[in-house]
């Protein structure tokens, strides 16, 4: 017979998490591994929440297995290392993203892609190489193999730090596979959000010019004066869209509705590319003609592997790229759900587990 | 009347009058030969697939009457006082673009069927305001630049087809990379523009394997035109065998056609190109393409200097395509059994012997 979440493990561990598609989370008490001997022991102090969070706990993409404790933007601090591990001593500060495990053996792997293995753990709702189930950061402490562990920059603050760890990888990752680092260049970024703002301020590091292409003409002001774009195209709006077509070399799409991809093909330059990290849950329409007279492409990327996760965030430190956040209790986190759901928030609600999150 | 008082030099073809596509005798005008022109006597012209869209207005650009036909060869029968590089008796070809600004950043950079004002062999406007005609006709007058040499090995009935569905499916596998030995390439399709692909792909090295709808075509694929596999796209067990195994895919299919199976053979990283250009938006499925890092672009026909080039490394490999050969009065039911895909795999119009004015 399966044992219940509490008598899995030996180490007894209490996080929030959601039972049932209708999202709601509450208190979930479950248990952890031992610390193996490639092991890392980390008592989360904050994780951020993501958009594919609220996706998951509704089952939004039809392959939730509940109860599910979410959370992939964690933050916290080393309590316990095992025998083998090196890099990292108790009371190092660190990171956990979006994957805890892949097969470390394949060619992927190998390429220091672990986020394309075919066999890759996800922080939650997976299952770990002893076919038990994965639980992320709505909880108080974790346990992950070294491998999948990031050290988190000193100067970096661990609050406003944390939504790199998936925000932050999924835009920079394309940015450099598709080369879109060449100063001067043209980058357009489709949606204001975790995301998005992101996206802007690493474009802007790699001296790119960042145009933000959004429907909600009010976020124009914040993008320009508060996050440092160079122009704004409000993409509901026909006369905007002709006058920017044909300018973008790329554009990062990073809206996770279902929406049109024409415009956005429109915008592009000949050779463009533009590269979506949303993840609509119907399939979009793509129009050939466009591609085949510009030689445009749409390309797909996924978050980076650890090697890539970790240079990002030595960038980022080294740039000062945070995220705008709005910084809520553990009890606060249904409420946060539902103002995501409506894109109401600056840009990525964190979550104080450390000191908010209790029995 | 008209067209045939526009120019000095009277010429003669087939043009289609309205959308309902039928081609009849034509008598028409073309310019004398300017200080850059090149004229030459069409003894060839294939019939492209674009050329059926055309007559029957199904891009909605059409203008009649039009002479269809963008696959032309011939040889020189005179040349302006300042061509440099074609001299009378030279066996030449033009393809689908007879001018462009030759200022833009395309042109510059031989790009000169992505400029914004490239003039297209037929049914397009002229530097001087007249209607273009293309290769069903007994002359042709064209700039140097746009006309390419045909080496003397290469037959010029079946090197005919190279100036379109030759450069357009060279150009993407140059370009995308898909041309190193030991990579494995998909084509879809196996009719005028899949049978070419197949050919160059094998000449660089490449395994390749056809897609196709039509099981009757494996032995022609395999053993005539020396792809090393087959997959029928129906066959929901081979194409579940087939997953992840492709570098890139060229896709030449015009028709509305699903690319989720598509996107599927293609390996982490692969590259769908499609050469093809269904009329209405095609489905695209974004979880697969993020998951595997995936893309879809787009590629149309080449440059002058890449046209240039394919026709060099298709004569070094001896390269032409498969063709059915006929007289210029079988052209509509040419054009009827190429809406039916019963072609192995380009008709090629016998200008020389069979088009004369009193037919």
């Amino acid at each position: 017979m399966a044992k219940s979440p509490e008598e899995e493990h030996p180490q007894k561990v209490f996080g929030w998490a959601a039972r049932d598609s209708s999202g709601s989370l509450s208190l979930f008490h479950f248990s952890r591994r031992e610390n193996a001997d490639g092991d890392v022991t980390i008592k989360v102090l904050y994780c951020g929440v993501c958009h594919s969070d609220l996706h998951s706990v509704k089952n939004d993409w039809g392959f939730t297995n509940y109860p599910i404790v979410p959370g992939h933007e964690i933050v916290g601090v080393v309590t316990k290392t095992g025998k083998s591990v090196t890099k990292f001593k108790e009371g190092d500060r660190v990171g956990v993203g979006v994957m805890v495990g892949s097969c470390n053996t394949c060619e992927t792997c190998q390429q220091d892609l672990e986020n394309y293995c075919p066999k890759v753990i996800f922080t939650y709702n997976s299952l770990n190489h002893d076919k038990t189930k994965t639980y992320g950061g709505y909880s108080d402490m974790i346990v992950v193999d070294h491998r999948f562990v990031l050290r988190f920059p000193d100067n970096l603050p661990p609050d406003s730090g944390a939504p790199l760890l998936c925000a932050g990888i999924t835009v920079y990752s394309p940015m450099k596979y598709y080369g879109m680092t060449e100063p001067g260049k043209h980058l357009g970024v489709a949606g204001l959000g975790g995301l998005g703002h992101i996206a802007v301020k690493i474009g802007k590091a790699f001296g790119l010019k960042v145009t933000v292409i959004s429907t909600s003409p009010a976020k124009e002001d914040e993008a320009i004066n508060r996050l440092g774009a160079d122009s704004f195209v409000v993409s509901t709006d026909p006369a905007q869209l002709k006058a920017a077509m044909g300018t973008m070399d790329y554009i990062i799409d990073t809206v996770s509705a279902v929406h049109a991809l024409a415009p956005l093909i429109g915008l592009l330059k000949l050779n463009g590319k533009l590269v979506t990290v949303g993840l609509p849950n119907k399939p979009l329409e793509l129009p050939i003609f466009p591609l085949v007279l510009g030689r445009k492409l749409v390309g797909g990327s996924d978050v980076g592997g650890i090697k890539e996760t970790q240079e990002m965030l030595d960038f980022c430190a080294k740039h000062n790229i945070t995220s705008e956040i709005e910084l809520i209790k553990m009890d606060y986190i249904n409420t946060a759900m539902e103002r995501l759901a409506k894109s109401d928030v600056r840009y990525r609600f964190v979550i104080d587990v450390g000191n908010s999150l209790s029995q | 009347m008209y067209n045939e008082q526009e120019h000095p030099r009277k010429a003669f073809g087939w043009a289609a009058r309205d959308s309902s596509g039928v081609l009849s005798p034509f008598s028409f005008s073309r310019r004398e030969t300017g200080e850059k022109d090149v004229t030459f006597k069409v003894l060839y012209c294939g019939i492209c697939h674009s050329d059926l869209h055309m007559v029957k207005n199904e891009w909605g650009f059409s203008t009649y009457p039009l002479v269809p036909g963008h696959e032309i060869v011939g040889e020189v029968t005179e040349v302006g006082s300042n061509v440099q590089k074609f001299k009378v008796g030279d066996k030449v070809g033009v393809g689908c673009i007879v001018g462009a600004c030759r200022s833009c950043d395309s042109c510059t950079d031989h790009l000169e069927n992505y400029c914004p004002k490239q003039i297209l062999t037929y049914s397009a406007k002229y530097y001087d305001g007249t209607t273009t005609y293309g290769g069903y006709s007994d002359i042709m007058v064209a700039d140097e630049h746009f006309v390419l040499r045909i080496p003397d090995n290469l037959p010029l009935d079946c090197a005919a087809p190279l100036l379109c569905a030759g450069i357009t499916t060279y150009s993407p596998l140059r370009y995308f990379g898909l041309d190193k030995p030991g990579m494995h390439v998909g084509v879809v399709g196996l009719g005028g523009l899949g049978h070419v692909a197949v050919k160059f792909a094998k000449a660089m090295g490449v395994k390749v394997t056809v897609i196709s709808t039509s099981p009757n075509k494996k032995e022609e694929a395999v053993k005539h035109l020396g792809a090393d596999s087959f997959l029928v796209s129906r066959d929901q067990d081979k194409m579940q065998a087939a997953i992840g195994t492709m570098d890139g895919i060229i896709d030449t299919v015009s028709a509305q056609h699903p690319l989720l199976p598509l996107i599927g053979l293609l390996k982490s990283h692969g590259k769908l190109v499609m050469v093809g250009a269904p009329e209405k938006p095609l489905e695209l499925p974004v979880f697969p393409l993020l998951m595997g890092r995936k893309m879809v672009a787009g590629s149309g026909i080449g440059g002058m200097k890449e046209t240039q080039e394919m026709i060099d490394f298709a004569a070094k490999h001896n390269i032409t395509a498969d063709i059915e050969v006929i007289p210029i009065d079988y052209l509509n039911t040419a054009m009827e059994r190429l809406a039916k895909a019963d072609v192995r795999y380009r008709f090629v119009i016998d200008i020389g012997n069979t088009l004369k004015a009193s037919s």
